[in-house]
């Protein structure tokens, strides 16, 4: 299993003429199975935070450790799963589901083995030898998964996963996601725009501040994965906090009120 | 009807139309330099395996030499240029200040150079094959989602695997459209190249039929001609619908 530790990270994009701080000095400790969201306005460097952990980006300052180990590149037992899917059109449910295995080059037979068993959990069977094209956003997303599963991933890193799908089968994934974190305990790593959905799949959130990103606020949440905490007061209650600091930070809700207000008050003078 | 039998019905109907138009054509000009189907298809058939077949398996030969040529060497060229803007901004001005020549200029240099026989044509319709396919290549590839990559990287896959199965892949439909393109103008080209130098091939052929004023041998090498276009164009779907199956499918 797998932590994650970011030390005084900060990532500098250079721009023509212009150099842009997506993170600066971010600090960040995700303990071993423990599942975590991490929310903030657009452009905080919410993406690049995944991208750096996953190895993707080297930190221009900083560090972060995956497991105990230094990041330097991509790391086998890690899963980036991000909002358009990252599947393959060309390839068959199979092969996209085996194409980490394939990279790693396990043997056939076990390679065979390994991605059925996670097609099979997660309900795409049945469809192997379908293309990507003919799935639906949620079965998409779904594979995307199983890809993730199969490699038996004790990290998952996840891009706003769900932001691509309708309502209803962004509450079915949801679902999907804390059911398969119930049963493996993978370290799990969520960024979302979704107040519902970090409060439903994170027992902290992370709240990130705009450019540069840092951590302005972490919200805990104990009751995280409880059953039918969607229901629940206490959920209500944690997305009105989490709403509020969000607000704080100028992302969402009361600000965007304010604004309506301040207009309106404006026409009536 | 399956796939198959509707393409064969596809090809009876349109043959039939364009046989009923040349015909009507024929009578309204009445003159002995438009033959009707009837003569030409005699003529056809009664020069197919003496005349018309070693001529028409020379043309097939240099077209597909030169297209085989062609994609070998702009393909993986092209790709890389797509992938990687430090090359890209070394050849890119090379290849668009080329690009708009119109290979076929080079044809009497290469006829000094290379001969009247195969290599000067197939160096010719190389070259033509290779920059359609090197700008479409390069394009395609630049074209390819980065979500795409960024998932395969993150399974830890080495550049050549990138390349393997995003870039290469992923670049196949464009490439199979420029091929069909490509090969048009490639036979184009070669009707040009066959019937100013050398003795061999369906140019020759016709250019020669025509010099001797037996215009039904003439006809019959234009419906040789049109039976190698319809040849490559059919070989290239299968190769296409073999290679790039999920196209067919999205919905």
């Amino acid at each position: 299993m797998a932590g994650l530790v970011a030390e005084g990270l900060t990532l500098v994009y250079e721009g023509v003429g212009r150099d842009t701080v997506a993170l600066d000095g971010l600090d960040l400790r995700i303990d071993e199975g423990e599942p975590i969201a991490v929310i903030g306005p657009s452009g905080c460097g919410k993406s690049t935070l995944l991208l750096l952990a996953a190895g993707m980006l080297q930190p221009s300052r900083g560090r972060v450790f995956v497991g105990g180990q230094p990041v330097t590149g991509p790391r086998l037992a890690t899963a980036l799963i991000l909002q358009h899917f990252g599947l393959l059109p060309w390839k068959t449910v199979f092969h996209n589901a085996a194409l980490g295995l394939e990279v790693r080059r396990v043997p056939r037979a076990e390679r065979r083995e390994r991605v059925m068993a996670s097609l099979h959990r997660l309900g795409l069977a049945e469809f192997v030898d379908a293309y990507p094209g003919e799935l639906s956003g949620g079965m998409r997303q779904r594979l995307a998964l199983a890809r993730a599963l199969a490699l038996d991933a004790d990290l998952l890193l996840m891009d706003e996963p769900l932001s691509a799908l309708d309502a209803l089968t962004r509450e079915d994934l949801q679902d999907l996601l804390l059911e398969l974190w119930r049963q493996r305990g993978h370290t799990s790593v969520l960024v979302t725009h979704s107040i519902e959905e970090a409060v439903f799949l994170g027992r902290r959130v992370i709240v990130l501040s705009p450019r540069p990103g840092r951590v302005a606020a972490t919200v805990d949440n104990p009751l995280m994965g409880e059953a039918g905490y969607r229901a629940t007061p206490e959920f209500y209650e944690r997305c009105a906090e989490l709403r509020q600091l969000l607000a704080e930070e100028g992302a969402v809700g009361a600000h965007t009120d304010f604004e309506v207000g301040a207009a309106d008050a404006g026409d009536i003078r | 009807m399956n796939g198959w039998q509707r393409k064969a019905a596809g090809y009876a109907m349109a043959t039939l139309v364009m046989l009923a138009v040349w015909q009507i054509a024929a009578w309204a000009l009445g003159s002995h330099v438009l033959p009707g189907p009837v003569p030409a298809f005699s003529a056809f058939v009664a020069d197919f395996q003496d005349e018309l077949a070693p001529h028409m398996l020379v043309s097939i030969w240099r077209v597909s030499a030169a297209t085989v040529a062609g994609a070998v060497l702009a393909v993986p060229l092209g790709l890389w240029l797509g992938r990687s803007p430090r090359a890209d901004a070394v050849a890119a001005p090379l290849i668009f200040l080329t690009y708009p020549v119109p290979k076929v200029v080079f044809l009497p240099v290469l006829l000094v150079l290379l001969g009247l026989g195969d290599a000067s044509k197939i160096t010719l319709i190389t070259l033509i094959v290779f920059f359609q396919l090197l700008v479409t290549a390069r394009d395609a590839a630049r074209a390819i989602p980065a979500d795409s990559v960024l998932s395969v990287r993150s399974l830890g896959a080495s550049k050549l695997g990138v390349f393997w199965h995003v870039v290469a892949v992923g670049a196949l439909p464009e490439i199979f459209t420029a091929l069909r393109i490509g090969t048009g103008t490639a036979v184009a080209v070669l009707f040009l190249a066959e019937s100013i130098g050398g003795t061999s091939g369906l140019g020759y052929y016709i250019v020669d039929a025509w010099g001797r004023l037996d215009y039904n041998a003439m006809f019959a090498g234009i419906i040789a001609m049109a039976l190698m276009g319809v040849l490559i164009y059919e070989l290239l779907e299968i190769a296409e619908s073999r290679l790039c199956r999920w196209t067919r499918v999205e919905r």
